[in-house]
């Protein structure tokens, strides 16, 4: 539905060249929402906003469609952006219409009749939940449900596409939740294929089929998002995961978190859970195993997509405690095992 | 006795040079104001020539001081109104002093307006002038409005130096009969006068710029 083809992005200064996006190879599926995640300054921005070319591209081509965008007029570019919705960080409604007139806009700018209009924003009133908001103006609604606005206005047009900039970097984190919902309706009702980027793993967790991440200009790891997060190849993606899904000791007992076994002491590892595993006892297998009293920490389980994983801290103390056959016998069961340190045995944990 | 009739067409004289004046300066600073505006280096019509040049002619006229600008202009106000006295002669150089101000003024109000609304706009396929008509004058409305009140005020002012060389209208009334007659009872009603219109404007300006606001702080 969307292809990028080795996209280039060069920004020419007096005394440099900048470049911002390198050879990008990007193809989405129609019908799956596929997302782009990068730290600021990773030329996402730059990136989606080459796919509507409100930024051109210093060479590559486009096609969103069946159409190829680098190859149109300025006509017929500005009748293939109608196809391609865009919902922004910063919402970008007309301060001067209401939440009806704002929908209408692309309608308008397309010469559509008023009963046209209407037979079309109605529904869309409906689906964004914005039907008793459609006369109030923008300044008298809250950042989410400008935002319905927005992607009720980017709808209009009944695009192929949707383009979505940071759609959910300004909203509080419940919002986000019930934004993130509303486009995957869009997707499953009206088979919209939307591309997002985002700062956000949890936004790729929430509602992203396939993502990829864009580094320095360079689109690093592509992956279907649970292998994505079971399985993440580069240490960036494995930066992002663990950011996300990470946990940490409490700052009690790391303090007094020691490198090296000692006398009296006992281990605390840190336990990743994978496809599979999540599901199964094997806490309490390797406490019976063993004769261990395990003491949970911190424990996450998540759940992406149909993938579960989950991410644990345990502190194992016993009489004579083996840690080795303990560690093994839980590798054997695929949990990836990380001993953190060890913690004195008179330390209240 | 007091002149009650001189007053009040002396009134009705200052507030149809001062209309006149005002939409005659409105229909040509406006769209300059937008040329201006559009012609800006990375704008919609980007043409940075074009710009400094409109530019160059607003800081020129804008430099020259009104009572100057209004001797200066005699020769074309006779062949525009075939009289360089009068109300209808003093239109021509109240114009002319208010067109850059309007221009400058809508420049200002459009480059406040948020660069993600054309960016929106042309992601949704519009063409320039679609931003132009559609986006950039709704959304700066609220400014434009208030720059409007400033200039009609600002033309209660110097359509009173108007009045010094012949122009009529309440100025003409306060030089001669309160200056050169020593009449304080027409000086002081005069200024009443042009105060209340001044107030009348802004509260109007105001209520104006408020209402296209929406809510908007």
């Amino acid at each position: 539905m969307i292809t990028l083809e080795h996209l280039y992005k060069n920004y020419i200064t007096s005394r440099s060249t900048i470049t911002a996006l390198q050879d990008i190879n990007v193809q989405v599926h129609p019908g799956e929402i596929f997302g782009i995640i990068g730290k600021s300054g990773a030329g996402k921005s730059t990136l989606i906003r080459c796919v509507n070319l409100l930024e051109r591209p210093s060479s590559g081509r486009i096609t969103v469609a069946g159409a190829e965008l680098t190859a149109l007029s300025a006509a017929a570019l500005r009748a293939a952006r109608r196809k391609i919705g865009m919902i922004f960080q910063h919402f970008n409604l007309l301060a001067s219409r209401t939440v009806y007139d704002n929908i209408a806009l692309p309608l308008e700018l397309a010469g559509y009749t008023r009963k046209q209009m209407s037979d079309t924003i109605v529904p869309l009133l409906e689906l964004t939940h914005l039907t008793d908001k459609k006369t109030a103006y923008p300044a008298q609604l809250s950042g989410g449900q400008k935002q319905r606005v927005a992607i009720a206005r980017a709808l209009a047009s009944k695009p192929q596409v949707l383009l979505s900039d940071e759609a959910t970097s300004a909203l509080d984190p419940e919002t986000t939740v019930t934004i993130l919902q509303l486009l995957k309706n869009i997707r499953d009702t009206l088979n919209v294929t939307i591309l997002l980027i985002t700062h956000e793993m949890s936004v790729i967790k929430s509602c992203c089929d396939r993502v990829a991440i864009l580094q320095d200009g360079e689109l690093i790891e592509e992956n279907e998002v649970g292998e994505f997060f079971t399985h993440p190849k580069t240490d960036i993606a494995k930066n992002f995961i663990a950011s996300s899904v990470l946990q940490h000791l409490p700052a009690a007992i790391e303090r007094h978190l020691l490198a090296l076994e000692q006398v009296d002491t006992h281990p605390v590892l840190r336990l990743w859970f994978l496809q599979g595993t999540v599901t199964q006892p094997i806490i309490s297998e390797i406490s019976q195993q063993f004769n261990l009293h395990i003491n949970i920490l911190q424990a996450n389980v998540e759940y992406i997509k149909n993938h579960a994983m989950g991410i644990m801290i345990i502190a194992l103390r016993g009489e004579n405690i083996k840690t080795e056959p303990a560690i093994r016998y839980l590798k054997q069961r695929g949990v990836k095992v990380e001993v953190m340190g060890y913690v004195p045995n008179d330390i209240a944990v | 006795m007091f002149p009650m009739t001189l007053l009040f067409s002396a009134t009705l004289e200052t507030i149809y040079m001062v209309f006149v004046s005002g939409i005659v300066a409105t229909l040509i600073g406006l769209p300059w104001g937008i040329v201006l505006y559009a012609s800006r280096k990375g704008n919609i019509f980007a043409h940075p020539l074009l710009h400094q040049i409109l530019a160059a002619i607003v800081n020129i006229t804008r430099s020259i001081p009104f009572i100057i600008l209004m001797i200066a202009v005699i020769p074309m106000t006779r062949v525009l109104v075939g009289s360089s006295i009068g109300t209808n002669a003093a239109i021509v150089p109240l114009s002319l002093c208010a067109m850059p101000f309007i221009a400058r003024i809508v420049e200002n109000a459009l480059l406040e307006v948020h660069r993600g609304l054309i960016e929106a706009a042309t992601a949704m396929g519009a063409n320039a002038w679609q931003i132009v008509c559609k986006v950039l004058i709704p959304e700066a409305l609220p400014g434009i409005v208030n720059g409007l009140t400033l200039t009609v005020v600002s033309l209660i002012g110097y359509s009173a130096m108007a009045g010094a060389v012949g122009g009529g209208g309440l100025g003409d009334l306060a030089i001669r009969y309160g200056y050169q007659r020593f009449d304080m009872r027409i000086m002081f009603v005069t200024i009443l006068i042009i105060v209340l219109l001044v107030q009348a404007v802004q509260l109007m300006g105001d209520k104006l710029a408020k209402w296209y606001a929406h809510g908007k702080s």
